[in-house]
């Protein structure tokens, strides 16, 4: 869906040439989240933008859905491709309805149509629309202005998201939920997600890909999994920290290291669920020091077994997701 | 966000709108002193009520004046204003230029103009009186608007662009709404500027209020004195009111109130 090849930015500064971004290559399939990591000043933030060339590439190519996108006109490439910023950015003279509305405006829907689907957006993101339509971006607190913010870059459906650190200004608590509520949308959605963080949490949550950024070069390009079991050199393991496989925890689900088993459970007995991630499960076998927790259904009969050989076999093998 | 007003309209309010009018009223002060206070303050009102056919006709001359001379430095001046804004060196250079024309004494600046003027024949009157309050109306205009744009918070500048938005699409929607206020806050000092500056356009035979106190001091007539700074008073304030009220009603709803003036 989107490809960049030998993407390169340089700048002429009075100190010389400096490369900001050095031939960056990569591609990212329909539906994925590809989260650009790394320190700032790595060049990840001009690798967006030259997604949607509000910085022109000094060579390279960007392909968009199989186009290349220099010989598309960028006013109307920036319309296609929806973007959310860490300001946030919302017009303070227009009203959230209004500010959802800017680019299907721009692409001249009708007014009905454009009310419509700010009221759809506004209530997939939890706000809800009859309270928030029209209120302006001063009445909003933070949480609520981001989700503005996504929405509006929702408004005209484009197939790729552009995000720049868009949760970063959230404090911990907001944060957790937007990316939860963005997750929820994006298994409905499917957009193509290029997502720029410098916080390797948020990455192993949220993306599909990382590529990771070092002094304008791509350090590795992989399935968080992979990223954290094999970092590509010193400086991807130090980044991403010495408890990196506590980070792999979260993306691996009881589901993926159970042995089936059945049975009943005593009520109030301690169980974990298919759908949990291994931190649940490791924090009970470190706790409780037992070597096996039952894996329990809605209805709460047992459907499988999690044994704490599993998860070091799951943690020291196969990278399969 | 904060939208800062750089430009210090207090000085030229008082020079303008202050010590011209002051000048009639310090005359009528020591008149008032003496013994034929109440004569003279009857005589006045009684001039005022027998002139306010004259009275108003002079109004609108004035008026029309100014309205022309803003009218056409708004249509100049926001332009350049935005204009400006893309290269700091070019705006360092107008502001500067619009300076220089303020330090310029108005009563100079008709001189200047009358040979230019001569050629069309139209060396003193209506015209040298609109294009020398056009040109004082422009320092204000342009520098506010400048200010104006350039304060606008960069990420929606970001986010407009980003979003597909052309530069005219932009200013319109996002830049000039909120900029606005400022820019009329502008236009309100160029207003109050230029009613200061039509009334000494009364030496170079352009009519207006400025009449009364020029034919007030050269006929030693204390009535008129009094009612052409009375009028141009009131004219200052109902014209700086009407504006303050109309940059309330255009500020973004979505701003807490705020005065930049």
């Amino acid at each position: 869906m989107i490809r960049l090849e030998a993407l390169t930015k340089t700048y002429a500064t009075p100190r010389g040439t400096v490369t900001a971004v050095d031939h960056v290559s990569l591609e990212v399939d329909v539906g994925q989240i590809c989260v650009l990591l790394g320190p700032s000043g790595c060049g990840k933030t001009t690798t967006l933008r030259m997604i949607n060339r509000l910085v022109a590439p000094t060579s390279g190519k960007v392909f968009v859905d199989g186009r290349d996108t220099d010989l598309a006109n960028p006013v109307e490439l920036r319309r296609s491709i929806g973007y959310v910023i860490q300001q946030i950015g919302l017009f303070p003279n227009m009203t959230v309805g209004e500010n959802v509305g800017v680019v299907p405006r721009l692409l001249g829907w009708r007014t009905e149509r454009i009310r419509r689907r700010a009221q759809e957006l506004l209530a997939m993101l939890a706000l809800e629309p009859g309270l928030f339509l029209d209120r302006y971006p001063s009445e909003l607190s933070g949480g609520q202005a981001q989700r503005v913010g996504v929405a509006r870059a929702l408004a005209a459906d484009p197939p790729v998201l552009l995000m720049d650190e868009p949760f970063a200004a959230l404090d911990p608590v907001n944060r957790e939920a937007i990316q939860d509520e963005f997750l929820r949308m994006q298994q409905a959605l499917r957009k193509t997600v290029l997502f720029v963080s410098h916080d390797i949490d948020e990455a192993v949550k949220m993306a599909d890909r990382i590529a990771i950024f070092q002094a304008g070069r791509l350090a590795q390009y992989a399935a968080p999994d992979e990223l954290l079991a094999r970092p590509a050199n010193e400086f991807v393991a130090s980044f991403i920290g010495s408890d990196r496989t506590l980070k792999r925890l979260r993306r691996i689900r009881v589901a993926e290291v159970m042995a089936p088993a059945n049975g009943t459970i005593a009520a109030g007995a301690l169980a974990v669920r298919a759908s949990d991630d291994l931190r649940r499960v490791a924090a009970l076998l470190l706790e409780t020091g037992v070597e096996t927790l039952p894996c329990i259904d809605d209805a709460g009969r047992i459907v499988g077994r999690v044994t704490r050989a599993a998860v070091a076999a799951r943690l020291a093998g196969a990278l399969a997701r | 966000m904060a939208l800062v007003c750089t430009f210090n309209w207090t000085g030229y309010y008082l020079t303008f709108e202050v010590v011209w009018p002051v000048a009639g009223w310090l005359a009528v002060a020591r008149r008032f002193a003496g013994a034929a206070r109440q004569e003279a303050i009857v005589e006045t009102l009684t001039f005022i009520v027998h002139n306010l056919p004259i009275i108003g006709e002079r109004t609108l001359e004035h008026i029309s004046i100014v309205g022309v001379a803003v009218g056409v430095a708004i249509l100049t001046g926001v332009p350049v204003g935005i204009a400006i804004t893309q290269s700091q060196r070019t705006a360092d250079t107008v502001l500067y230029l619009g300076s220089i024309v303020m330090t310029i004494p108005s009563i100079a600046l008709f001189g200047a103009l009358i040979p230019l003027l001569s050629k069309i024949h139209q060396g003193i009157g209506y015209l040298p009186a609109v294009i020398a309050a056009m040109l004082y109306a422009q320092l204000p205009i342009i520098r506010n608007t400048y200010t104006a744009i350039r304060n606008v918070d960069p990420a929606l500048r970001s986010a407009a662009i980003g979003m597909g938005m052309s530069t005219p699409q932009r200013l319109a929607r996002v830049e000039i709404p909120i900029a606005l206020p400022v820019i009329i806050a502008g236009i309100r000092v160029a207003v109050v500027i230029n009613i200061g500056v039509t009334a000494i356009a009364a030496y170079i035979g352009a009519g207006g209020l400025g009449t009364f106190i020029s034919r007030g001091i050269s006929q030693t007539d204390i009535r008129q004195l009094i009612t052409g700074a009375l009028a141009l008073g009131l004219l200052a304030i109902v014209a700086d009111y009407g504006l303050l009220w109309l940059q309330q009603r255009l500020t973004p709803k979505g701003y807490a109130s705020l005065d930049p003036a």
